[in-house]
């Protein structure tokens, strides 16, 4: 069995390896160390990938606001497995020593992550994943969130539920953090308001067999369903849900994720859908059109929700560095000074909370023609309880 | 629970449960006649789906997809057996699982440089888009009906092959003993390398049935195997049989639990395979 072992290893550090030759050894001067912790393979690969190429293009865009200081890029993958999160960050943290942390996407290696840089010089930079906790009872000083917490695309959706009439709800999604806080926070406004959830169901993450449930919520026949599923997760569950001929008769609903990179592969399945988000793609917002054009323009196709989060953690940094006049050795000024950053983002300017997650719109958006339409804004300058955090 | 409720989840159950089947029967094909433990069978499902989903967009005919794709990876299994299996049969296990997990990153980064990351979704044929009434508030899709007959057919055939015919004859001789077959003059690596061929393209064509119902994502390959495994080892590794009884058992058990204890749905086919375990350590229908 040690034989086993001793491979395994083998071949974890080839993989670990891969990862570190893509970045580019220092030149000279002090250069701005990036560590990015994104999925570039498994289930959320692309996600991982929408987000470091947000992020790059940011620093190219502002590359003047860095006052001549290089940046080095350590990129790691984190395969989305919380597992392999501790180790990645620390050798970050102690072997790369890098000014910045930008990762992950999942909720799970976010826990795995900020165990290891909670309250270290470095600064963390969150590009997606929305677990409460991250700016609720593990907040500090120096993590920031440019994406969303779970609770604020869900909360707004009680609302909407209720104004929309509908009394009964089944609520469905995935058995993790993520998964969990969404419901919750969709059921603290829906029943708050007087609306009942006839069903709560958490499936196992990433189990994406919905067909039982589908058909459970046809034996129930709710008034809507809320859910919260990403990815692959989303494409499946839509689409069950319209093979077994429930769309429309009973409108589904859902954290803003079920429909954002999924709706060519969901096609018809998913028209009618409504969802809450801070961000859509057709957004009439002037920096919205800037952004997507100049990001089409380096990568050939338009960018999703997780490359806007990954070029407003961008931002943060040039912005950041600029203010500094390009000195970042002294981190206390470095996060007095993000606390502060109004961050000029696609999805409307935004700023950071007291518990440094962003402080923004949530917009009702339906899908009509395959396109996330927006419909009204949810939710104005929605900011996040952050229940827990003592900043 | 109603009568109704538990007869649409019991056709849910035995509708994945053929599924479920039809990709463990190559795994285990291969696994009882070749003494191989192929560990990227799941990435030949992976390749199915996306082969099918990329030919659809290319040709617009599902069917044509296919066929195409089925095809291709026959071929593709015929390639991997004499470049690579080949070289393992003297081997122990450990090898071959080396060998085999190797395989899995590559067909990984294969699918990620050819087709990228996102996540994809083939359309149903038209001809199968329908759904008929089911209950008062709901309809079942016909392609999923479909796919069960599809899985059905290919159990019987296979069935058929085994029992009936001189290349299963072949097969079973080869199973029970190796060289008491190549010694009656029987090319024997010829055979092994179509028992897996023919389990590549089992696993393949479970990727294109499952391709319009699942979605087509990174490392859905990976998930479709630990399943498998356990559909395998509650059988009896080796045994088409005890797979296909396995697969249903796997099926019907995993539907009910989604709805009756979804926070546990994951767990409970593990909880049933080692209690199967601990009455028949083989498996129900070991050899």
């Amino acid at each position: 069995m040690n034989r086993t072992k001793t491979l395994a290893r083998a071949i974890l550090a080839t993989t670990l390896c891969a990862g570190l030759s893509t970045s580019a050894l220092a030149a000279a001067g002090d250069p701005i160390k990036i560590g990015l912790m994104l999925p570039f393979s498994g289930i959320y690969a692309q996600l991982g990938e929408a987000g470091r190429d947000g992020l790059k293009l940011a620093l190219k865009e502002k590359v003047s606001e860095l006052h001549g200081s290089p940046i080095e890029f350590i990129e790691l993958d984190t395969e989305a497995k919380p597992s392999r999160a501790p180790e990645l960050a620390s050798s970050l943290l102690n072997q790369h020593k890098v000014d910045f942390v930008i990762g992950p996407v999942h909720s799970g290696v976010a826990m795995g992550m900020i165990k290891m840089l909670r309250g270290k010089d470095t600064i963390m930079i969150i590009p997606n994943a929305g677990s409460a906790a991250a700016t609720g009872p593990l907040c500090a000083p120096n993590i920031f969130r440019t994406s969303f917490s779970s609770w604020q695309p869900s909360y707004p959706m009680g609302k909407v539920a209720l104004e929309k009439g509908y009394k009964k709800i089944y609520a469905i999604s995935w058995n993790y953090g993520m998964g969990q806080e969404s419901l919750d926070a969709f059921e603290e406004s829906f029943t708050a308001g007087g609306g009942e959830i006839v069903k709560k169901v958490l499936l196992p993450f990433p189990s994406t067999n919905f067909q039982p449930n589908v058909s459970d919520i046809a034996d129930q026949n709710p008034d809507a369903v809320f859910t919260f599923f990403a990815g692959g997760g989303a494409i499946k569950f839509v689409k069950d849900f319209d093979a077994m001929g429930l769309r429309g008769k009973i409108p589904l609903m859902g954290s803003g994720f079920l429909t954002e990179g999924t709706l060519t592969a969901q096609g018809d399945a998913a028209e009618g859908v409504m969802t809450g988000l801070h961000y859509a793609e057709q957004l009439d917002v002037p920096k919205n059109h800037e952004f997507r054009e100049a990001f089409n323009t380096e990568y050939g196709h338009y960018p999703d929700i997780y490359a806007v989060q990954g070029y407003d953690a961008g931002q943060a940094i040039t912005n950041t560095v600029n203010l500094l006049k390009g000195d970042i050795s002294d981190k206390q000024a470095v996060i007095s000074i993000m606390e502060g950053l109004i961050i000029d983002s696609p999805r409307g300017a935004f700023t950071f909370s007291k518990a440094h997650n962003p402080i923004q719109n949530i917009y009702l958006r339906e899908v009509k023609d395959g396109v996330n339409v927006v419909q009204s804004i949810a939710a104005e300058a929605l900011e996040d309880p952050a229940r827990g955090c003592k900043l | 629970m109603s009568a109704e409720l538990f007869f649409v989840q019991l056709v849910n159950g035995i509708q994945y449960g053929l599924l479920l089947f039809l990709i463990a029967s190559g795994l285990t094909l291969i696994f009882g006649v070749m003494g191989i433990l192929n560990l990227a069978h799941g990435s030949m499902y992976m390749v199915g789906a996306y082969l099918v989903w990329y030919f659809a967009a290319v040709t617009g005919s599902f069917t044509a997809a296919a066929a195409l794709s089925a095809v291709i990876a026959l071929g593709l299994g015929i390639l991997i057996e004499r470049l690579l299996i080949q070289r393992l049969y003297n081997r122990n296990h450990l090898d071959q699982v080396l060998l085999t997990i190797g395989m899995i990153f590559v067909f990984n980064a294969l699918q990620s440089i050819l087709w990228g990351n996102d996540p994809h979704g083939v359309s149903v044929p038209d001809a199968l888009s329908g759904s008929i009434p089911f209950t008062d508030n709901s309809s079942y899709p016909i392609y999923r009906i479909f796919a069960a007959l599809v899985c059905i057919g290919i159990a019987a055939a296979l069935y058929f092959v085994v029992s009936k015919t001189r290349l299963g004859m072949l097969i079973r001789a080869g199973e029970s003993n190796r060289e008491m077959v190549e010694a009656l003059g029987v090319n024997i690596k010829n055979l092994y390398t179509i028992v897996f061929a023919i389990g590549v393209m089992l696993a393949a064509i479970s990727g294109i049935i499952a391709a319009p119902i699942r979605s087509i994502v990174p490392g859905m390959g990976e998930s479709v195997l630990i399943t498998c495994f356990v559909v395998v080892v509650i059988g009896g590794m080796g045994s088409i049989k005890g797979a296909f009884v396995g697969a249903l058992l796997v099926g019907v058990i995993s539907t009910f639990a989604a709805v009756l204890i979804p926070s546990m749905s994951n767990m409970i086919i593990y909880i049933f395979m080692i209690l199967v375990l601990l009455v028949k350590p083989q498996g129900l229908f070991s050899k």
